[in-house]
Formats: C-alpha cells, sequence, structure tokens
C-alpha cells in the first residue's frame, strides 16, 4: 500500500483549502490508480487546525502531544505528501509553517510533495513559488513542478481540473509502486534509525575526530 | 537505591509575590536545600552548570565544595557538567580535587547544555555538540586513568607529558553518568564506557524515557559490561505536594503555569498526565514515583527538581520534610521486589572495594636526568 498524506491548513469548516486538498488526494488516488499501482494508496488527511494547541505547547515544552506525535510519524512514513495552505499577508500560513517547523530535521529528505495554496483573488498565486517551493527545497523534499493556486473564482473557472490532473500525474510519478526502486535520494539518519540501529561507539569516536 | 535532588539554579520571580531573589539570595537558598536534603535522609544533591543569566549555576565545584564543608554525608554531583564547553583537563583536575575535599562523595553527570550561545562563548560549535561530547569524554577519561598522557585531538590544544593534578582519591575516577533526552548516540557512550546514564524524564513524556533507557541497557549488555538489567540507570522527577491533594494543587497552579520551561503552554492537567511531574498527596508522589520501574526497570538514582519556578527557599524547604516524611516508604518499596543481583549506584567506597583497596596516586615527580633537580627545587636554584 503507497502512503500518501494530506497536510491541509484551512481554518473555516467547511474550508476551501480542504476543498483543494480533497480533489487533489482525489485525483492522485486517481492517477495512482490508472498508472496500474495494483497495492492502491492508503490516505491520510492531516487538519492543521485540529492540532493547533498541540502545536503551541510543542513549541513551548520541546515534546508532541499524542495526535501531533502520530501527524508527524504519518509524515515520515509518506510516500507522498500533499500540502495545502492558504495564503495569510502574501505567504503560507502561521499554522502550516509551525507543522513543518516541528518536523525533526531530516524527516522529509526525499519525501515527493505536492504544494498547493488558496486564496481570495488571484494576485497570490506566485506565493507557491516564493514561500512554499522554498521551504520544502530546505527541507529537501521533492517538489513536484506544477503546484496548483486556486482563487475563489477558480472554483468556477475551467482550468483548475487541468492544473490538478498535471499535478497529481507528476506526483504519482515520483511516489514509489509496488515495483518502483527505493528512492535514491541520499536521507540524513533519523532519531528513530539510531535506535533501532546505534551507531556504535568506536564510529563515533571516529567521526568526532575526522574534521 | 539513592533517592536525592536536583537544582538548575534558576533565578525566577515568584508569580504570587511577583518578587525575584538576588543571586545572593539564590545562592545561600541553593546550599540550605542542600544540607536540608542531607538532614532529612536523602544520598544526594546535583547542581547543575549554566553560564548566563538567569542562573546562578556557574562554578558548581565552587558550590559543591562549600556545601562538602558544611555535610557529612550526601553525595555530591552534578546535573549536568558541561562537557561540550568546558576543557576536559579542567574538569578532571576540578573534580578530582573535590572527590580529595570532600573524602570521595562527588560523582557527575554529563551533558551538553541547552542555551546555543554558550557554544560559541566558550569558542565551540553547537553543530559539533555530540562530538565534542564524544572526543572531551574520552579524554576526561584517559586523564583520570593515566598518569601521563599524550593526546591530540580536533577540539583542544594537544598534550605532550601530562599528568592532571591531582590523581582521583585512592586511585579511583569519580563515577560519571551520562545525561540526554533524545540523542541515543549519548546512550551509546555510557554504555560503551560502562558508565550510568540518566534520564532527565521531567518535562517529556514517558515514551522517550523508556526508549533510551531500553537502548542503554541493550548496548551495556552488548559491551560486556554485565546483564542489560545490571546497568546503572538514573531517573529526574518532579513533585509538588501538600498532605491535601487539593492543596497542593491549588499553591502550585501559579508556579506551573508561569514556570520557564513550560509555562503558558500546556495546562497543569494536561502536563501531569503527559509527563512525570506529580502535584498531589504525598501518597499520590509515593506511588507515581515507585511506579518509573514499571516502564524502566529496576534502577539506581531517583533525583527530583523540587526548587524551581520561583518556588521560595520556606516552600523548598517543606517540600523536603514532606519527602524525608516518605522517604521510609519510599526506599521499602524500591526494595520490593528487586531482584539480588542488581547493583546500587556505585559510591567512592565501592568503587574502590572493586578496584581491590585504596592505592595512593600521588604522582612524585622524578629528578630529571640532566641535573638530577626536581621540577619542585626550581625556586631553590633560582634563590642559590
Amino acid at each position: 500500500m503507497t502512503s500518501l498524506v494530506v497536510v491541509s491548513a484551512g481554518l473555516s469548516n467547511p474550508s476551501s483549502t480542504r476543498l483543494l486538498a480533497d480533489m487533489l488526494a482525489a485525483a492522485t488516488v486517481g492517477a495512482a490508480g490508472a498508472a496500474g499501482g495494483s497495492a492502491g494508496v492508503d490516505v491520510t488527511v492531516i487538519e492543521l487546525r485540529d492540532l493547533a494547541q498541540q502545536m503551541t505547547d510543542h513549541l513551548l515544552t520541546g515534546f508532541p502531544g499524542p495526535e501531533l506525535s502520530d501527524a508527524m510519524d504519518a509524515v515520515r512514513r509518506a510516500d507522498g505528501v500533499i500540502a495545502v495552505t492558504p495564503v495569510f499577508a502574501a505567504s503560507y500560513s502561521g499554522l502550516f509553517k509551525t507543522f513543518f517547523d516541528l518536523l525533526e530535521e531530516g524527516l522529509m529528505d526525499g519525501t515527493p510533495v505536492l504544494i498547493a495554496a488558496t486564496a481570495g483573488t488571484a494576485r497570490h498565486s506566485l506565493v507557491l513559488e516564493h514561500a512554499l517551493r522554498p521551504l520544502f527545497s530546505y527541507l529537501h523534499a521533492t517538489v513536484v513542478p506544477t503546484g496548483v493556486f486556486a482563487a475563489t473564482d477558480d472554483f468556477a473557472g475551467a482550468g483548475l481540473d487541468g492544473r490538478i490532473a498535471r499535478a497529481a500525474g507528476e506526483l504519482v510519478a515520483l511516489m514509489p509502486g509496488h515495483d518502483a526502486a527505493p528512492r535514491s535520494t541520499p536521507v540524513r539518519r533519523l532519531v528513530e534509525e539510531e535506535f533501532a540501529d546505534p551507531t556504535p561507539f568506536a564510529e563515533l569516536l571516529r567521526q568526532a575526530g575526522a574534521a | 537505591m539513592q533517592i536525592g535532588i536536583f537544582s538548575v539554579g534558576d533565578v525566577t520571580t515568584d508569580p504570587t509575590t511577583g518578587r525575584t531573589p538576588t543571586e545572593f539570595e539564590r545562592i545561600q537558598a541553593t546550599v540550605e536545600i542542600a544540607k536540608k536534603a542531607e538532614e532529612v535522609g536523602l544520598d544526594v544533591f546535583a547542581t547543575g552548570e549554566h553560564h548566563n543569566p538567569p542562573f546562578i549555576a556557574s562554578a558548581p565545584t565552587t558550590t559543591l565544595a562549600w556545601i562538602g564543608a558544611q555535610t557529612k554525608r550526601i553525595v555530591l554531583s552534578t546535573a549536568t557538567t558541561l562537557i561540550t564547553t568546558t576543557d576536559p583537563v579542567l574538569i578532571a583536575e576540578n573534580y578530582a580535587k573535590l572527590q580529595h575535599l570532600s573524602g570521595g562523595r562527588v560523582d557527575l553527570m554529563m551533558g551538553r547544555g541547552n542555551t546555543g550561545p554558550v557554544y560559541p562563548w566558550f569558542g565551540k560549535d553547537i553543530r559539533e555538540g555530540i562530538n565534542l561530547a564524544v572526543e572531551n569524554y574520552d579524554l576526561l577519561h584517559r586523564l583520570w586513568r593515566e598518569d601521563v598522557v599524550n593526546w591530540s585531538g580536533r577540539f583542544r590544544t594537544p598534550l605532550q607529558g601530562f599528568t592532571s593534578t591531582p590523581r582521583p582519591l585512592d586511585g579511583v575516577p569519580p563515577f560519571v553518568w551520562h545525561g540526554s533526552i533524545r540523542s541515543p548516540q549519548i546512550a551509546e557512550q555510557a554504555a560503551y564506557y560502562g558508565d550510568g546514564f540518566f534520564h532527565n524524564h521531567i518535562f517529556w513524556p514517558v515514551s522517550h524515557t523508556r526508549q533510551m533507557v531500553a537502548l542503554y541497557r541493550q548496548r551495556w549488555e552488548h559491551y560486556g559490561h554485565g546483564p542489560a538489567d545490571t546497568a546503572i540507570v538514573g531517573l529526574g522527577g518532579q513533585f509538588f505536594m501538600r498532605k491535601n491533594s487539593q492543596d497542593a494543587v491549588r499553591e502550585y497552579r501559579p508556579y506551573f503555569d508561569n514556570a520557564p520551561v513550560y509555562g503558558h503552554g500546556p495546562s497543569l492537567e494536561d502536563f501531569t498526565r503527559q509527563t512525570p511531574l506529580t502535584v498531589g498527596s504525598p501518597q499520590q508522589v509515593l506511588e507515581r514515583t515507585l511506579g518509573f520501574r514499571d516502564y524502566v526497570g529496576h534502577y539506581q538514582r531517583q533525583l527530583f527538581l523540587i526548587d524551581h519556578a520561583g518556588l521560595p527557599l520556606k516552600t523548598v524547604l517543606e517540600q523536603l520534610d514532606l519527602l524525608g516524611e516518605i522517604l521510609p516508604e519510599m526506599r521499602k518499596g524500591f526494595a520490593e521486589g528487586r531482584p539480588a543481583h542488581i547493583p546500587d549506584a556505585p559510591t567512592h567506597a565501592s568503587l574502590v572495594a572493586a578496584a581491590g583497596g585504596a592505592k595512593d596516586s600521588t604522582v612524585y615527580a622524578p629528578a630529571d636526568s640532566a641535573t638530577g633537580h626536581r621540577a619542585e627545587d626550581a625556586e631553590e636554584l633560582v634563590v642559590a
């Protein structure tokens, strides 16, 4: 089973950010099916609004509450991520950024990511390129070429479906299927991996002395 | 089983009065707290190390020596000693000196520190934290065990023909614990040397503690120090108690809500559920503490943090009185079901016995081959 994690930072209910996130997820599942992935796609949706309190607590205490911890684990294990934020003050929302701030360093190394954003006007559309794409580049994620921006008007327009389909196709092409080769991107070692397979002390000592 | 307290030496405003103690008051209070700890029957007093306000925890061996001079029995320890930014040569000298002054009542807990700028202030790079802890401790370990050390590494000037003085008391270095919340490499390090591992335990969920201690125990066995359940484990803990649990919650809440570490974050109720913090009656503190064994196994040292967040000295001393009252029950509880092969925390006496008795470890400087004089005679030569 391929794991797709959808992170949505919409605040209202119903939220156009969540609507766009669901459309992207459905298109990705559809594209995966069309590509002949026999194993199917397991979709997990993370609504950041529900984790807002725990994220603030984590900033202050240094550890995640149980639901936030589960959400971070889901991103860690994801074969692909769809990340969708509303535009606030010409950028991603603070809530959206906070979630990615809290992830362990290296946790998204090589993870395929589809970026998307919503706003009241199309004048914000380059937010994908000047805010979201650099953020995920910093996190060493692999961002698909097509980002999807939806202004309010787009939900009545003709072009949104096409952009969603193209982005979803690009994401599926990067997500490992049943037979796909493992990710070739070099990844940083996470704490969990260190627990499972500790670096022997002789090697730690060697690393300490290696300039 | 050793039971004691540790202090981080924070100077914090009492949120109920708005009053902030002076450094003088806080330093004197720390000494009072340590003396009281011995008086109520505790085994260990440990002080943290910080090099910035709002802490009074710099110069830990000065504090510990002063406390040592006014106590008879309590073990003086650190929580933690900054192995990353402190010259291992100075650690070797300072704590060996403290051993001699206190009759061996000293051990140390190594840690990396938590204030970013402390690294550049001492000429180090925070990104090298683990590497500094590994290399510096390796040198410290040798300085206490080899009379003459030739050494070179990345993080300090090389040493040629260096003897750290005084030599460890009776030829036995102080026992060392390594403390870390979430770095498996430090558990690995502690296991490799056969040293103790301390998990601070207080601000984080139990799952962290369980995972770190399990790794340490497994690697302890891997390195041939004995079965996993004989590894030397210490835990932190945190409580506030009153006879009546509602009184404890009411009195502690403003301190919790404004505490430096977790204040203005989760509720007291959430935090006590998620972490080992216990706010309640002495019986509740007793039961929760004895429950720590459920996820780390039988262990050797339990230290409580009781003097932070602006709690006034009078309140802290009352907490110590209450702890003293449940101490016999706590000791009895820890002894219950404890298999005979589980060791106690090493002390100077037990380490000396294990080494086959006390040795004079003094390095008497030899006369040099050219003049027949010793370094100590140099002054006489100049005078002559």
